[in-house]
């Protein structure tokens, strides 16, 4: 019963990165209807990043704010600078774009940091809570990832900007015509995307050691996530990457061994969208001729 | 397209269509001769090439004529290369006997993950066929089918002896096999795709209700299309490990399928031709990127591919019917042809 509530409880603890991750796609999403299939590498280059800026000498949560804003600023960028073009190209091109984008992130970071396998500290004590259940550092992971989507919330439905946002994703004509500059809007989603992605890759990194292909599986089970709760639903995200970690841990640990993991996710994305394409918490899309 | 053939175009048709087939004669007859000028190790490299051209003109059934996108393909890929292997390796049976089993399994998977398929589009198949080519090592590596798979080491087959009545090197023979190959499935390729088949595939693609309305069963096609696409690339995949001698998980993982996928748009979408640009680029353009860079090759890689969307977003295929176009009216309005390659 213990060995079971400690699986539940550091399914949790993955499931919250897993969760960050699904939100940052669902951000994209929401905005453009793009899957960010590049979202992982982004995350990943972001860690890389906060690490050699500690290895510089900063403290961790300047680093960790520092790199919040940089990445931040570069998925402004990149939404600006790369994707603007294509803004009606069809989705295969994207595919092909955001293909594009993963092998030059995950190329440039082999070649600057090498596939060594480096160490990321945690800021979070190391000692175990609650009798060995949940590390220190679980626990820190959990509470940030609530924190931050408290914090989206907060802005999403209390401030001009958010509201701006929300209205661009949902009509960008009227919201032209409004007065929302809608391109800025989405960049600044591709921005926030950004951020949320290198909050994920600075919690997962000291549980996955950081390389250049830590966000493989990690990108996998969050778009797993973020289909189970809705892909078009920021909460369900959130939940639904909660319910892939638990059940990642529980089917590694009791079912199927942990070199099958994967395989799971691969069951876990055609169920659902065999099942129930809409996700848990989704909106039921309905096609008018 | 539609005036010139009103306009007394058809004659134009007919010699524009024995101009090409003129072509593909000169074009197999000079690909026959190739390897007797090639080192072993080229002749090696081009056999490559064309069973990637098989298998990106069966991603090109599904992505470029109906629009299904596929990052999965380098599964049925693997999954030709196995069976052809563990067919040889295990029960002796000759390599030219392994291709239909290889093509028929692929044929069955690709049908089978296809009915799921059918209820997803654009971004959401690509996603499920990305997990599945993710997923794809790890059950090659699998304890449970280690037996046949042979685990992480893999499979190593025999390079095949060619017949005693040719006067040719093994890497030469099989060359030339994969060359028959290649022609054999181009020539079905171009069957299926060409009529009412390949027709409802595209209306497919371009308006799926529309297309149901006209009385395509598109389910029916949707399914099919998958199945035979995986098929060609399992072939493909068959080919390519009888080629290499050595099947093994890591090298079926999730970026063959991205080379796949991004030969398949580099040749350019919705043209048979576009398979052979496709699989000179996968096989050629690595190393080039690795000349230019040995330290981020994939890098270049990268900025070679998001270039090739903002300069030939039809691809190389497109590109070049785009030039000829243009020379052709350069050339003077009265004298077009009907009809596109």
């Amino acid at each position: 019963m213990e060995s079971l509530l400690h699986q539940v409880l550091s399914g949790l603890a993955t499931g919250s990165i897993y969760a960050s991750m699904a939100l940052a796609l669902v951000m994209i999403y929401q905005a453009t209807h793009h899957l960010n299939f590049a979202q992982g590498e982004m995350a990943m280059a972001s860690t890389y990043l906060a690490w050699s800026l500690i290895d510089a000498g900063l403290p961790y949560w300047a680093a960790f704010v520092l790199t919040i804003a940089l990445s931040f600023a570069a998925g402004v960028a990149l939404e600006r600078i790369v994707l603007r073009p294509l803004t009606n190209a069809p989705v295969l091109s994207l595919v092909i774009v955001f293909i594009g984008l993963l092998v030059i992130f995950n190329s440039v970071a082999g070649w600057i940091f090498t596939y060594t396998i480096k160490t990321f500290p945690s800021p979070f004590p190391t000692q175990p809570l609650f009798g060995g259940l949940l590390s220190g550092h679980e626990l820190g992971a959990m509470s940030v990832t609530l924190i931050m989507l408290l914090l989206l919330y907060l802005f999403f439905r209390y401030t001009r900007l958010g509201l701006a946002m929300r209205a661009a994703a949902q009509n960008p004509v009227s919201s032209r015509l409004a007065g929302v500059r809608v391109g800025w809007m989405l960049a600044l989603g591709w921005g926030m995307a950004a951020a949320i992605g290198a909050v994920a890759g600075m919690m997962i990194a000291p549980v996955v050691f950081l390389d250049p292909n830590m966000m493989a599986g990690v990108l996998l089970y969050a778009f797993a996530g973020a289909l189970v709760g809705g892909i078009d639903n920021p909460m369900g995200a959130v939940v639904g990457g909660f319910i892939v970690g638990v059940l990642e841990n529980l089917a590694g640990a009791y079912l199927i061994g942990t070199e099958l993991k994967l395989t799971l996710a691969l069951v876990v994305i055609v169920g659902v969208l065999v099942v129930k394409p809409s996700g848990l918490l989704g909106r039921v899309l309905v096609s008018r001729v | 397209m539609a005036n010139a053939t009103i306009t007394g175009a058809a004659p134009a048709t007919r010699i524009a269509g024995s101009w090409r087939a003129l072509a593909v004669v000169l074009v197999l007859a000079a690909a026959t001769a190739l390897p007797f000028g090639l080192s072993d190790y080229q002749t090696f490299q081009v056999t490559l090439v064309l069973a990637y051209a098989i298998a990106l003109l069966g991603l090109n059934m599904l992505t470029g004529f109906s629009g299904q996108i596929s990052l999965g393909h380098g599964a049925f890929y693997a999954l030709g290369g196995y069976v052809a292997a563990i067919l040889m390796d295990r029960y002796d049976w000759p390599y030219w006997t392994t291709l239909p089993v290889a093509g028929a399994a692929c044929l069955v998977a690709g049908f089978l993950f296809g009915l799921p398929a059918l209820r997803l589009e654009g971004l959401y198949l690509a996603l499920a066929t990305l997990a599945l080519a993710v997923a794809t090592p790890q059950l090659l590596k699998s304890k449970l089918l280690e037996d046949w798979t042979g685990g992480v080491q893999g499979i190593s087959v025999l390079k095949p002896d060619p017949p005693d009545f040719l006067p040719v090197n093994p890497d030469q023979w099989l060359y030339l096999f994969t060359l028959g190959v290649t022609a054999l499935m181009f020539l079905i390729g171009w069957n299926i795709l060409r009529g009412r088949i390949g027709r409802a595939l595209r209306a497919i693609r371009e308006h799926p209700v529309a297309a149901e309305a006209m009385g395509v069963n598109t389910a029916l096609y949707k399914s099919l299309v998958f199945g035979v696409s995986a098929m060609f690339t399992g072939i493909a995949g068959a080919l390519g490990a009888i080629a290499i001698q050595f099947v093994a998980p890591d090298s079926f993982d999730v970026f063959l399928s991205i080379r796949l996928l991004v030969g398949l748009v580099v040749g350019g979408l919705g043209a048979i031709s576009g398979a052979f640009w496709g699989g000179l680029f996968i096989q050629f353009v690595p190393n080039i990127a690795d000349q230019i860079s040995k330290a981020a090759p994939w890098a270049i890689y990268g900025i070679f591919l998001i270039g090739f969307m903002y300069a030939m977003p039809t691809g190389v295929a497109g590109g070049l019917r785009l030039m000829a176009g243009r020379l052709r009216r350069w050339r003077g309005p009265a004298d077009q042809p009907g009809g596109d390659a």
